[in-house]
């Protein structure tokens, strides 16, 4: 008879064995994504390379060494909750629920905008160039389709196209297209027009397809996006395909006394970005408080009960891509007008996706989660640049994504609504997104 | 009409075009049935089948080109090989994509996002490791007219692919009719709860889908490398078609995903006549759309458990 005690040393908690196999087989991939590619001449050059030499050595300890540890973390944790209880769930559940407290509401945020108006002017050219081109323009075109998945939960994976709307239209009016524009404007004042056409794209796109269950929606959005990119490369008369738009001016203001032009220099363009991100958030800020806000949230949580309370779903649901495309209309002018040149490469599939990223991983519909999310998502490829090649970052946000949808999908910084809706989902209360119509209704 | 003009040579690779379709629209069917969700990466299995009976043809093909039952046997290898890859990349997915979240009853565009996401990794990986140009699969044998329908020369090509489509999709249909398997995946599209009720294993019949559409799909990429080549992005338009294709016939309907699939091969052929090819991928696109709008449940409804 083996006593309590050595019993107790040899005892895993439930699972533990499955959890190995999930840390070895993470480990792996790590170390296959890590290691050397191959080429379409040498099919396994890659797998032996980089899974079949020593190097892999390293990974499997830590992932064992990891695994080891959590078990022992999991073991204790599962003991003291035997011995109390249950008694720390119920703490923990009541000290989530306390409501935000006034730091958090007011001082944080102003915080955040006075580091944002402070350290920019002190960066080299280098980074405040990733400051505009990368973090600025995609934190806008996140926050942008944050009102469309996370308000409004309605999966757009043709999103970049309304980016590719608001670049055209600008190389367009700029005279910069081989199709000659009835009259040529600077790109700031092609900026409400780009809205107008991304949202009217937004509207043509939506009105047909909205009614459609959301799963489905996420196909045709895709198929959608896939024709503007075809657009853009095969219709070379109209958008000069692959060769793109080249010298795209830059911003200027010459009315009611002021001259001002924005030059290639980047801290002019932060200015306004940040300007507009600032206004956005307000604006969508707003809204996520407004009728329309508590629309989103009823279509989100139970489409069937808000249609049947009046709520015309439809509707409002049009609303949330059209306050989407345009807020991508918008980022794809500023895009054109810094850069100064475009081509179809920027609005290919992987673009709608990278920006699908930077909103799960900052939280759905948590405005700050996806603030912050993104300006850390498009830091952090440049900061590893040199250790990481560029090619490869589609394969950890592939990864990322899945396990955000394991292990937090309610994102980093999670909007405290959301987060709860996705608890009552996988309890069984609700749907926590448009997907669960039934046809009858549509 | 512009289409009239070469009817026939359109209509027969139509054909062709569109059993490869039907294979690969059965595994979304398959898994729509079960679980009324949209496998998002089920056109990355079907690449991952491609690059698997690519990978076996190679490692047994000689310098020479091969003649006779060697030829036979090497196609034979190929979708075998590919049905196996497709498979296992299916099992694999099912396992990391999709079972966490349905042990914790995730909501339902978690299960898309999580999909997505398995399939941008897969797509890109697959970039990585085999680089970025269209491999071509080792000549097996020459291609030749065997036969002409009204003038249209029928290629060994086409046989072959829709031979073996032809005989995977009877496999199927016996598969799902007639054995204990079958029985349990009709009853799971049917109402999983009750079946688990009656004694079946929803989690193994959920696996099983997924395998089973898997070696569809594989079997399906190698057919597809076979008559063009296997690039690592090779399953977007593939895939985006085969769900067309499934929807078209009713997805969740077996019998639906075939008669789409080889419909909408049919369409995007005579389609082509009338626009310039490049814009050949978006016919399938306007399809989907249009049935959508019109009739979101295909030409014979959703149902796995009734029509199968």
């Amino acid at each position: 008879m083996t006593s309590p005690a050595a019993d107790r040393r040899i005892r895993l908690a439930e699972g533990a064995k499955g959890r190995l196999v999930g840390w070895l087989s993470m480990v792996l991939v790590l170390a296959l994504i890590s290691g050397p590619g191959g080429s379409s001449s040498a099919l396994s050059y890659g797998f032996r390379h980089s899974i079949l030499r020593p190097r892999v050595i390293p990974f499997v300890v830590v992932g064992v060494v990891a695994w080891a540890l959590l078990e022992v973390v999991r073991l204790r944790r599962e003991m003291v909750r035997s011995a109390v209880l249950g008694r720390f769930e119920g703490i923990r559940q009541r000290a989530g629920a306390v409501p935000r407290n006034r730091l958090t509401r007011s001082v944080l945020p102003l915080v955040a905008l006075v580091v944002a108006i402070a350290i920019p002017p002190f960066l080299n050219g280098y980074w405040q160039t990733v400051l505009v081109q990368e973090m600025g323009i995609f934190t806008l075109l996140a926050l942008g389709l944050n009102v469309v998945v996370g308000f409004a939960g309605l999966l757009d994976l043709g999103y970049i196209a309304f980016f590719a709307v608001g670049s055209y239209t600008t190389a367009y009016f700029t005279g910069r297209l081989p199709v000659v524009p009835p009259f040529t404007l600077n790109p700031f004042w092609v900026l409400p027009l780009a809205i107008l056409a991304a949202l009217i794209a937004g509207v043509v796109l939506g009105a047909p397809t909205l009614r459609l269950r959301g799963d489905y929606l996420a196909i045709v959005t895709l198929g959608f996006g896939e024709i503007v990119f075809s657009f853009a490369r095969n219709k070379t008369d109209i958008t000069n395909g692959d060769s793109g738009a080249f010298n795209i001016p830059h911003f200027s203001i010459h009315a009611a006394g002021i001259h001002y032009t924005w030059g290639g220099k980047q801290l002019p363009y932060y200015w306004v970005l940040l300007v507009f991100v600032v206004l956005i958030m307000f604006l969508f800020r707003r809204l996520e408080h407004s009728r329309v806000g508590r629309a989103w949230t009823a279509i989100r949580e139970d489409e069937v009960a808000a249609a049947a309370s009046g709520v015309p779903t439809v509707r409002y649901k049009l609303l949330a891509f059209a306050i989407g495309a345009s807020t991508s209309g918008f980022a794809g002018v500023l895009y054109a007008a810094n850069v100064g040149f475009i081509t179809d490469t920027n609005f290919v599939l992987q673009q709608s996706i990278l920006v699908l990223v930077l909103v799960i991983f900052g939280g759905m519909g948590s405005m700050w989660g996806v603030l912050v999310g993104a300006a850390f998502l498009e830091w952090l490829p440049e900061k590893l640049r040199g250790s990481v090649p560029p090619s490869d970052r589609f394969i950890y946000f592939g990864l990322l994504i899945i396990l955000m949808m394991i292990f937090r999908p309610q994102g980093m910084i999670p909007s405290r609504r959301r987060a709860l809706e996705i608890k009552q989902a996988e309890a069984g209360v609700g749907e926590a997104d448009a997907l669960g119509l039934p046809k009858e209704v549509e | 009409m512009c289409f009239t003009h070469n009817f026939w040579p359109l209509l027969v690779s139509g054909i062709e075009n569109g059993s490869v379709y039907a294979l690969v629209a059965l595994g979304y069917t398959l898994v729509y049935g079960v679980l009324q969700l949209i496998n998002f990466a089920h056109s990355e299995v079907f690449m991952s089948g491609a690059f698997g009976g690519l990978f076996a043809v190679q490692q047994v093909v000689g310098s020479k080109q091969p003649h006779g039952i060697a030829t036979v046997g090497l196609i034979a290898l190929g979708v075998v090989s590919g049905a196996i890859v497709g498979g296992l990349a299916a099992f694999i997915l099912e396992r990391v994509a999709y079972r966490p979240l349905r042990r914790r009853g995730a909501p339902p565009l978690a299960f898309l996002i999580s999909a997505i996401g398995a399939s941008f990794f897969a797509l890109n990986l697959a970039g990585k490791e085999f680089g970025n140009n269209p491999i071509a699969v080792p000549t097996l044998y020459d291609e030749r007219a065997v036969f002409h329908v009204f003038g249209a020369p029928v290629l060994n090509t086409y046989l072959i692919i829709f031979g073996v489509a032809a005989f995977l999709y009877l496999v199927v249909d016996q598969v799902i009719t007639r054995t204990k398997l079958g029985q349990g995946i009709r009853a799971v599209a049917q109402d999983a709860e009750t079946a688990s009720l009656m004694g079946v294993d929803v989690e193994r019949i959920i696996v099983a889908t997924f395998v089973l559409g898997g070696l569809l799909g594989g079997a399906g990429g190698f057919l597809y490398g076979m008559a063009y080549n296997v690039q690592f992005n090779m399953g977007f338009f593939p895939g985006l078609k085969a769900f067309t294709a499934a929807v078209l016939g009713g997805i969740g309907n077996i019998r639906g995903a075939v008669v789409g699939g080889l419909l909408l091969g049919v369409i995007e052929s005579l389609g082509v006549a009338c626009i310039q090819t490049q814009w050949s991928d978006t016919i399938a696109f306007l399809v989907l759309v249009v049935v959508l709008m019109v009739k979101p449940t295909g030409l014979f409804g959703e149902s796995l458990g009734r029509a199968a």
